[in-house]
C-alpha cells in the first residue's frame, strides 16, 4: 500500500494526532472519559496504521521488539512497584493516601502512575499482537 | 427517546448477529463483527457508559477485527461448508436460551432505580469519591483506586496474554506458504 | 410496558445464543473465536444494562447533576473488553499454529487427521 500516495500522506498527518490523542486520553481520564486502557489501545492504534501502510518492517524500525518486551513488563512493575511504595510509606499494598503530603494529592499522583502504567502495558501488548500476527505473513 | 434508540440500535445487534451467522466468507464475518461492535459502542453510549463505549470502539472494531483479519490472511478466508446438519445445536441454543429467558422474569425491569444492584457499593462510590479520591470522573476513581488489586489482576492477565503470543507465534520472521488469499496485508 | 422492561435482556440473551449457536455449530476455528467474541460483546451489554438507572446521566461528576448511572460494571467491563481483545489475541494465535502444524482450519479435518495417526 507504500505506492498509493494519498494514503501515505494522509497517514503522515494523522499519526501524530492519533498519538496526541493518545496523550490527552491518558492524562485527562481524570476529569473526563479515559485512561490508561482507552490510551494504550489508540496509542498502539497509530503504529498499527503505520504498518498497515508502511509494513510490519518500518514499524520494527521505530520501536524494536526488544524494547517492546521491556515496555510490557515495565508497565506492569510500575503498576505493582507503586503498591510496594505505598507499602514502604506505611500504607497498605495500593493505598495512595500517604504517596502525597495529604491523602487527595496522594490519590491524585497513585491514579496518575497506576493509569501510566496501564496504558503502557496495554500499547505495548498491543504493538506486540499486531507484529506477530501481520509479521508472519511478510 | 432514549429507549427508542436503545430499541433499535438492539434490534440492529441482532440482524448483524443473525448475518454473522449465515455469512460463510470468513473476512465478511469479520467485519459484520466490526459492525457488530461498533453499534455495541453506539449502546453503551446511550447507556451511560461513555467510558466503556470509548474502549469498546478503540478495541472491538479496532484491534480486534484487525488481528481476525491478519489471521485470516494466514489461514484462508472460506469457511467449509458444514458437514452436518445444524439441528442439534439449534435444539441446544433454543433451549438455554429459553432456560435464560425465564431466569429474566424475576429481574428487576430495566433501569429500575431501586434494582438491587443499584443499592449496593455504587451510591457510596458516587457520594464519597469526592471527598476521598477527588476526581471527577468516578469510573476511573474506581478503576485505579477502590479496585486497583482487581485492575492490577487484569494487567497481568493482558501481560500473560501479550507472553503467550509472543512464545506461540514470535516476532521472527518467516516466509508463509500456506496462506492463499487474495488480498494484501501489507 | 412490561414488555419494554425486559427487552434489554431478552436481546442480550438472543445475541448470547447466536454466539453460542456460532461456537457449536460452526467446524472453522476463527468462526469460533468470532462467535466466542459475539457472546463476550453481549455480555457485556448484559453488565452495563443492569448499571442503568432511567434519568441518570454518566458517573462524571458535576454539581448540576443528581443521579448518576452505577459505575462499578462500567469500571468491570472496561477492564475485561482489553482483557477480551488480549484472550482473543492468544485463541487467535493458537488457530495459526493450528493451521500451520495441520495445513487446515476446519475442526472435522484436524480430527480425522488426528485419528488416522
Amino acid at each position: 500500500m507504500k505506492d498509493i500516495p494519498v494514503l501515505r500522506v494522509v497517514t503522515k498527518i494523522t499519526i501524530p494526532i492519533i498519538l496526541l490523542f493518545a496523550m490527552y486520553v491518558q492524562f485527562h481520564g481524570d476529569y473526563g472519559p479515559g485512561g490508561g486502557f482507552q490510551a494504550g489501545v489508540i496509542f498502539a492504534a497509530a503504529f498499527i496504521l503505520y504498518g498497515l501502510v508502511f509494513g510490519t518492517s518500518a514499524v520494527r524500525q521505530v520501536v524494536s521488539p526488544g524494547i517492546l518486551r521491556l515496555l510490557t513488563a515495565l508497565g506492569l512493575l510500575l503498576f505493582a512497584g507503586v503498591g510496594i511504595l505505598t507499602m514502604l510509606l506505611g500504607g497498605d499494598y495500593l493505598d495512595y493516601n500517604t504517596l502525597g503530603q495529604d491523602p487527595l494529592h496522594g490519590q491524585h499522583l497513585g491514579i496518575f502512575l497506576v493509569e501510566l502504567g496501564v496504558g503502557i502495558t496495554v500499547a505495548a501488548v498491543m504493538i506486540i499482537f499486531f507484529l506477530a500476527f501481520a509479521g508472519r505473513r511478510d | 427517546m432514549i429507549e427508542l434508540i436503545n430499541i433499535v440500535l438492539l434490534g440492529l445487534l441482532v440482524i448483524t448477529a443473525l448475518a454473522a451467522i449465515r455469512l460463510h466468507d470468513l473476512f465478511a464475518v469479520t467485519i459484520m463483527f466490526g459492525i457488530y461492535s461498533l453499534l455495541a459502542a453506539a449502546v453503551f453510549v446511550v447507556l451511560d457508559a461513555v467510558d466503556v463505549a470509548f474502549t469498546e470502539a478503540a478495541v472491538g472494531v479496532g484491534i480486534s477485527t484487525i488481528l481476525m483479519l491478519a489471521t485470516i490472511g494466514l489461514v484462508g478466508r472460506q469457511e467449509k461448508p458444514p458437514s452436518h446438519r445444524p439441528l442439534l445445536p439449534l435444539v441446544v441454543v433454543i433451549v438455554t436460551g429459553a432456560a435464560l429467558v425465564y431466569g429474566t422474569f424475576d429481574m428487576p425491569p430495566f433501569a429500575a432505580p431501586d434494582a438491587p444492584v443499584q443499592q449496593h457499593v455504587a451510591p457510596r462510590y458516587l457520594e464519597q469519591s469526592p471527598h476521598e479520591i477527588g476526581i471527577p470522573n468516578v469510573v476511573t476513581a474506581v478503576l485505579a483506586s477502590y479496585r486497583g488489586y482487581d485492575t492490577l489482576g487484569e494487567l497481568t492477565v493482558i501481560f500473560t496474554a501479550g507472553v503467550g503470543v509472543l512464545v506461540l507465534l514470535g516476532f521472527r520472521r518467516r516466509r508463509s506458504h500456506m496462506a492463499d488469499s487474495p488480498e494484501e496485508e501489507s | 410496558m412490561e414488555v419494554l422492561a425486559l427487552y434489554n435482556y431478552w436481546v442480550v440473551i438472543f445475541l448470547m445464543m447466536t454466539g453460542f449457536y456460532v461456537v457449536i455449530a460452526s467446524g472453522n476455528l476463527v468462526k469460533k473465536i468470532i462467535g466466542i467474541n459475539l457472546f463476550q460483546a453481549s455480555v457485556f451489554i448484559l453488565y452495563i444494562s443492569m448499571g442503568k438507572v432511567s434519568g441518570g446521566a454518566a458517573p462524571i461528576l458535576r454539581e448540576t447533576i443528581q443521579t448518576y448511572s452505577n459505575p462499578l460494571p462500567h469500571v468491570l467491563i472496561l477492564t475485561a473488553i482489553v482483557v477480551g481483545v488480549a484472550t482473543t489475541a492468544l485463541g487467535l494465535a493458537l488457530v495459526v499454529r493450528i493451521k500451520e502444524a495441520y495445513g487446515t482450519a476446519e475442526e472435522d479435518d484436524i480430527h480425522r487427521q488426528d485419528e488416522s495417526l
